[in-house]
């Protein structure tokens, strides 16, 4: 299977504060990769990371086998295969939920606005928001913003959706919405690279769970391998204190 | 009724018994008639309003029209300069790395040199200079110069503040997918900024209108110019009095509206919408 993402021993320091100690990790096409760790082990810096929203300080990030600290590369087109949704969802609160959809593929791809616009109302249509198209954010639920959000990454058709903490800002009674979007998504084949906090999830529709601890990557396997039997200490009592 | 009026009856009573007593201290202070007579004289006020130009004497009424299209003028230009001046700063090419520098000296200066003094640089030394048109224009244009050099390093500013309080979310969101630093700051911070930063950019824009005043030094014959031309004349300062109240009835429209804009966006916060 192609690999879409590769981390080789990256660091990331902020200041005197390492952040991330040497990652390495691989991604491949139609695989859905699950980052676990307590808050501030490094999850969301090392997707930030991903898609050069930061700069790491070593190591080394390729994208389909190309190196991205090459300098020719033009980080604004390497965010263009990567989608990234945040925690708090950061739907832009002056445009309408269609508006949202549509700044990229306008203003980024420079498609032309009838098609877009078409493929816009389809992914509204696909989480049932078709008739919300020209409210504004404010009028939607959290929950609803965030399928927004994340419909609003996949209209520039990434190759890769990076996904932080996408349900930690959510109330708990719409915090299933989001989820089952995203499990649809992994069955149709969407590669996702996504740090969470429910274990449930992660282990429904990982191929492989990362389990971080304090920016090193302590352990990596299957969700059974990491669930059931976890080899390190370290990772038995995250696993612990989060059931 | 549920509305209690206990209220309502001490605001009204505590309103009377307030101006009352400034009233009666004008009214029955020693010198009260003089003030009267030389501050308050209504038909002086009259005369200096409309002026009389068969006795020389300058119309304050006529004067705030100049203080007016300097007004407009130089809001124009201030609001277009300041915006280019931030956009400068805010800039992030290596390109403009020297404009960047240079943007920055110059809010730094002209926010720190007082008005008059511009005025006085501006309205006496480009003439002095001798170079083509720049020299030879009248003492309004050059007062309107002033004003939108000092006053673009304050808006520009004022702009600046409107991009910091745009969440830094925002601009994760849209370089996240694949916009441009210019494109993100056009369609998604500055149209936020230019909502936050309504209410101090009507703040500085009052502060302007006034500050019109100031350009009488280099001779130009606005409302407060006239108005001590016509004290000068008949020794009487109903003239300044005129004027105050013509500046008041441009001001407080704007400044009541601005009121009303931080009230509605109060609202609004707390409504968490």
């Amino acid at each position: 299977m192609e690999v879409v993402l590769e981390l080789t021993d990256v660091v990331k320091r902020f200041g005197d504060n390492e952040v991330l100690s040497g990652v390495s990790l691989q991604l491949h096409r139609h695989e859905v990769v699950c980052l676990i760790g307590a808050s501030g082990s490094g999850k969301s810096t090392l997707l930030r990371c991903a898609n050069l929203l930061e700069t790491i300080d070593a190591g080394s990030i390729s994208l389909f086998g190309q190196s991205l600290e090459d300098e020719r590369i033009d980080p604004d087109l390497v965010r263009r295969h990567i989608g990234m949704v945040f925690q708090s969802f950061n739907l832009f609160p002056h445009l309408s939920v269609l508006d949202n959809i549509l700044i990229g593929p306008l203003h980024a791809l420079k498609r032309r606005s009838g098609e877009a616009r078409d493929d816009a109302m389809a992914l509204l249509d696909r989480i049932g928001l078709r008739d919300r198209a020209l409210d504004y954010p404010d009028r939607l639920s959290g929950g609803q913003q965030q399928r927004v959000a994340i419909v609003r990454s996949l209209a520039m058709r990434p190759s890769l959706l990076l996904l932080d903490e996408v349900t930690s800002a959510l109330d708990p009674t719409l915090v299933g919405e989001v989820l089952d979007l995203l499990s649809d998504l992994a069955h149709q084949g969407t590669t996702m690279l996504i740090a969470t906090h429910e274990m449930n999830f992660a282990r429904d529709v990982a191929q492989q769970v990362v389990y971080l601890d304090a920016g090193v990557l302590v352990e990596q396997g299957t969700p059974d391998e990491i669930f059931t039997n976890p080899k390190h200490e370290s990772t038995r009592n995250f696993l612990e204190r989060v059931r | 009724m549920l509305v209690g009026r206990r209220g309502v009856v001490a605001s009204a009573i505590s309103s009377v018994v307030i101006l009352g007593v400034i009233v009666a201290v004008f009214w029955l202070a020693p010198g009260g008639a003089t003030v009267r007579y030389f501050f308050f004289n209504p038909h002086l006020m009259w005369q200096a309003f409309v002026g009389n130009p068969r006795k020389g004497l300058s119309s304050v009424g006529w004067g705030l029209v100049t203080n007016l299209w300097m007004f407009v003028v130089s809001e124009v230009l201030v609001l277009f300069f300041g915006l280019v001046i931030a956009w400068v700063r805010l800039s992030q090419s290596p390109v403009l790395y020297p404009f960047r520098v240079l943007a920055t000296m110059y809010t730094d200066v002209f926010r720190g040199v007082p008005m008059l003094l511009v005025i006085f640089m501006v309205g006496f030394g480009l003439p002095e200079l001798s170079i083509g048109f720049l020299s030879t224009q009248s003492p309004a244009v050059y007062g309107c110069t002033a004003l939108t050099i000092t006053y673009s390093a304050y808006v520009a500013e004022v702009y600046r503040a409107g991009v910091f309080s745009v969440p830094h979310g925002q601009l994760l969101a849209a370089r996240s997918l694949g916009l441009t630093h210019t494109a993100t700051m056009r369609r998604v911070i500055l149209p936020q900024a230019v909502r936050t930063v309504i209410p101090p950019l009507l703040n500085d824009l009052i502060s302007l209108q006034k500050d019109t005043a100031l350009v009488s030094v280099l001779g130009v014959i606005e409302a407060t110019r006239a108005a001590q031309i016509y004290g000068s004349t008949v020794f009487n300062f109903s003239g300044y009095t005129v004027a105050a109240i013509l500046f008041l009835l441009l001001t407080i429209p704007m400044t009541r509206f601005t009121d009303h804009l931080v009230a509605r966006d109060r609202t609004r916060r707390l409504a968490g919408v």
